[in-house]
């Protein structure tokens, strides 16, 4: 029955068989989201070189890989092959929802980038870390020490409303920590390693002058 | 604290004066501090010798700046554990320690795995790991295309290796993450091939798999047959 409907509609067959199935039968595809600048906009921080490659490749890749998957997830029956496929999923669709909010949380200077916070995320960190300064030292810090590829983020634990700075590996989420992101800064060496080479901590200093802080605060304050 | 800057003035030293100190050392009833310091092996070749397939811009990136950073770190490391009795400090630096030896030892063992053609680079192996290969993998390009596949499909930093069950004298390719070595498997290491992303970016950016393609033009059969021979 299954092989028969599957011809007419994949949307067809998964309305029919979402009643008794208890699988996923979403099959929306992601897309690429547009960089809300052009890709020379981060410069001299980060290369137009590294921009395009970073959002046309890379992020690209992540989107593509994780419609697939997902594909091959609603035409997969058998726990095992569902199983086999989460790890595509987890590292596709964490590179997704990355870098999607990586993009938002960057902006030229002239169109914020660089400009402290404001409102209830300056006092937060204020209180908190105790100056900016100090939370862009232990980010800066916590990302130079990644051990291989991953992420540094400002994360909220939502409870409490408290701010956190929280590492993950690879394209792992930070929700899979249990936390909001509100900034992440890409640590992968694909995201600086045209421009500083080996020399994370040189690309990690000079990050801050295209942080887009009022993204981080509309995060915070919409969290 | 003078035992520490004695040995550090001394690291350059004659073999002979390193046992006398620490021997003296020994004496003395330190605890011990005169652990070799690891040092950067030097590269079988030149930076531009395995030009085309890598270039000399990431070798010497890769040789001066990240392995010798793996040894800084590891020497490092190994300081702070000889300065320390506390469990939760010692347990605390086993990261530093894993990662920056894992890092050296990786390294040394990949720069030996390659070499120019002119000196063996890309040419099939021989003897018993050819027997082996083509036993258990049915040919030298069925082998390489399963490394090529594994090592693309690595997610985020690592190795794809070409390792050895002991035991069983039997080949198995894995990848390790970071800079795990391979013996954390229980495996042996015969080739390696690093698929982190400063391995090959500079030349090939985000086309892994056409780094993959290219760098059995480098493979050193002959170095990684007398590894599973004398395994």
């Amino acid at each position: 029955m299954m092989i028969m409907l599957h011809s007419v509609s994949r949307n067809l067959i998964c309305t029919i068989s979402a009643s008794f199935l208890p699988r996923t039968c979403a099959v929306q595809q992601e897309v690429l989201p547009e960089l809300p600048y052009d890709y020379n906009a981060l410069e001299p921080v980060i290369s137009a070189e590294i921009m395009l490659l970073h959002h046309q490749k890379h992020h690209q890749a992540y989107v593509t890989g994780f419609n697939k998957a997902l594909e091959q997830l609603t035409t997969a029956s058998d726990p095992r092959a569902i199983v086999a496929l989460q790890s595509a999923i987890n590292f596709n669709g964490g590179g997704h929802i990355n870098h999607s909010i990586f993009w938002n949380n960057l902006a030229p200077p002239k169109e914020g980038g660089g400009e402290p916070p404001e409102g209830n995320l300056a006092s937060a960190i204020e209180s908190q870390f105790g100056s900016l300064d100090n939370l862009i030292a232990k980010l800066s810090a916590s990302g130079a020490g990644v051990q291989g590829s991953g992420w540094v983020w400002l994360g909220l634990i939502k409870d409490s409303k408290l701010l956190k700075v929280e590492t993950t590996a690879n394209q792992d989420p930070l929700a899979a920590k249990g936390l909001v992101p509100l900034l992440g800064i890409d640590v992968w060496e694909h995201a600086y390693y045209l421009q500083y080479k080996n020399v994370r901590p040189d690309y990690l200093k000079n990050i801050w002058k295209v942080v887009n802080w009022s993204d981080v605060a509309k995060r915070y304050d919409s969290a | 604290m003078a035992a520490t800057l004695l040995m550090k003035k001394m690291r350059s030293g004659a073999e002979t004066a390193r046992t006398m100190l620490g021997f003296h050392l020994w004496r003395r009833g330190l605890k011990t501090a005169m652990r070799q310091q690891e040092v950067l092996p030097d590269l079988p070749y030149d930076y531009n010798a395995l030009e085309p397939v890598i270039s000399a811009e990431i070798m010497r990136l890769h040789h001066q700046k990240h392995h010798q950073a793996y040894v800084t770190g590891f020497n490092k490391a190994m300081e702070q554990l000889n300065s320390t009795s506390d469990p939760q400090t010692i347990v605390a630096l086993q990261s530093a320690i894993n990662f920056n030896g894992g890092g050296h030892v990786n390294h040394a063992i990949f720069w030996q795995n390659l070499a120019p053609p002119k000196e063996g680079g890309g040419e099939p192996p021989e003897g018993n790991l050819a027997s082996a290969i083509e036993s258990e993998f049915g040919s030298l390009d069925k082998l390489i295309a399963k490394m090529s596949t594994t090592g693309a499909g690595v997610q985020g930093s690592g190795w794809v290796w070409l390792g050895l069950i002991k035991d069983m004298k039997r080949l198995t390719v894995e990848t390790t993450a970071n800079q795990d070595p391979l013996a954390s498997k229980g495996l042996i290491p015969l080739l390696g091939i690093d698929v982190w992303e400063h391995a090959y970016y500079l030349q090939y950016k985000n086309v892994r798999p056409d780094y993959l393609k290219n760098v059995w033009k480098v493979v050193n059969w002959r170095d990684v047959a007398k590894r599973y021979d004398s395994a």
